[in-house]
């Protein structure tokens, strides 16, 4: 949970996937097991590498003398304490939550798979879509370089390939 | 007394630390962490609610949960490209510096 306090920023990463194995360790808890091993490959293994490799590429520009918070931070803690306050405040005086203990749901993955499968397939394609778009977005977003046009053979490549399809419709 | 209260209290504590972290931080890569957490606090209330539900052989907490982890893998990508993209063009990351649209 110190995830957002500390200063050095690969301490924060730590902390964070500290925090991501609690959370897959919560789901393991609450009898999700499928959903707790996602997080565990999901999180704890590729997104915190995400985070780690974007944070030493874009090292060097912080100093140990910046101040690490951003201009308006005491209403952005407020603002936090707010939310908390009125979230806690209506989980209390709420009327809804059971009260009894329903027996625990023996879900096996296959189940899982089963409806992923059949009910949810088109949710499934979609997903796969969207993460496929994500990624082609993610690797031309973070491959553009104005300044210096063509520095290496990939970037040529990738530089190339859409503007082939123009010169070529207009002859 | 069903421990779902808990979880729910866990959840808010996740959803309001995810919440100060991305307002107060300078760095665009820390403000993207605090969104994972939001994300994270909204899971763990699909999984609590799902657990102790009164059906849950319905797997839809299950599901919606799955989707929304593929949604904020794809959001992360995509985040992180675009903190590269201007750490590249403005040479920081700091995003009180960030505040030309056009470059």
């Amino acid at each position: 949970m110190a995830a957002v306090g500390m200063r050095n920023l690969v301490h924060c990463v730590l902390a964070l996937t500290l925090a991501f194995a609690g959370l897959a360790a919560a789901y393991l808890q609450l009898g999700a097991q499928f959903v707790g091993f996602v997080q565990i490959l999901v999180y704890v293994g590729a997104v915190a590498i995400l985070i780690v490799f974007a944070i030493l590429l874009t090292r060097g520009s912080e100093s140990a003398n910046t101040p690490m918070l951003s201009k308006g931070w005491i209403s952005g803690v407020l603002i936090a304490v707010l939310v908390l306050g009125v979230l806690i405040y209506a989980l209390a005086s709420s009327s809804a939550l059971p009260r009894g203990i329903p027996p625990a749901p023996d879900i096996a993955v296959r189940q899982v798979g089963d409806a992923l499968m059949r009910r949810f397939v088109l949710p499934l394609e979609i997903v796969g879509l969207l993460l496929t778009a994500a990624l082609i977005g993610g690797v031309i977003i973070a491959m553009q370089e104005p300044k210096k046009p063509a520095a290496s053979p990939e970037q040529g490549r990738a530089q190339r390939g859409p503007t082939d399809p123009t010169t070529h419709s207009h002859p | 007394m069903s421990p779902l209260p808990g979880y729910l209290v866990l959840s808010s504590f996740l959803f309001a630390i995810g919440l100060a972290g991305a307002l107060i931080r300078r760095n665009a890569i820390l403000v993207l962490v605090g969104i994972e957490l939001m994300l994270n606090a909204a899971n763990l209330n699909f999984i609590a609610f799902w657990r102790f539900s009164e059906h849950p052989e319905a797997l839809t907490g299950i599901l919606f949960v799955i989707f929304s982890i593929a949604v904020a893998a794809a959001e992360a990508a995509v985040g992180l490209a675009l903190v590269i993209s201007i750490y590249r063009h403005y040479k920081t990351t700091n995003l009180d510096q960030v505040n030309r649209l056009q470059g």
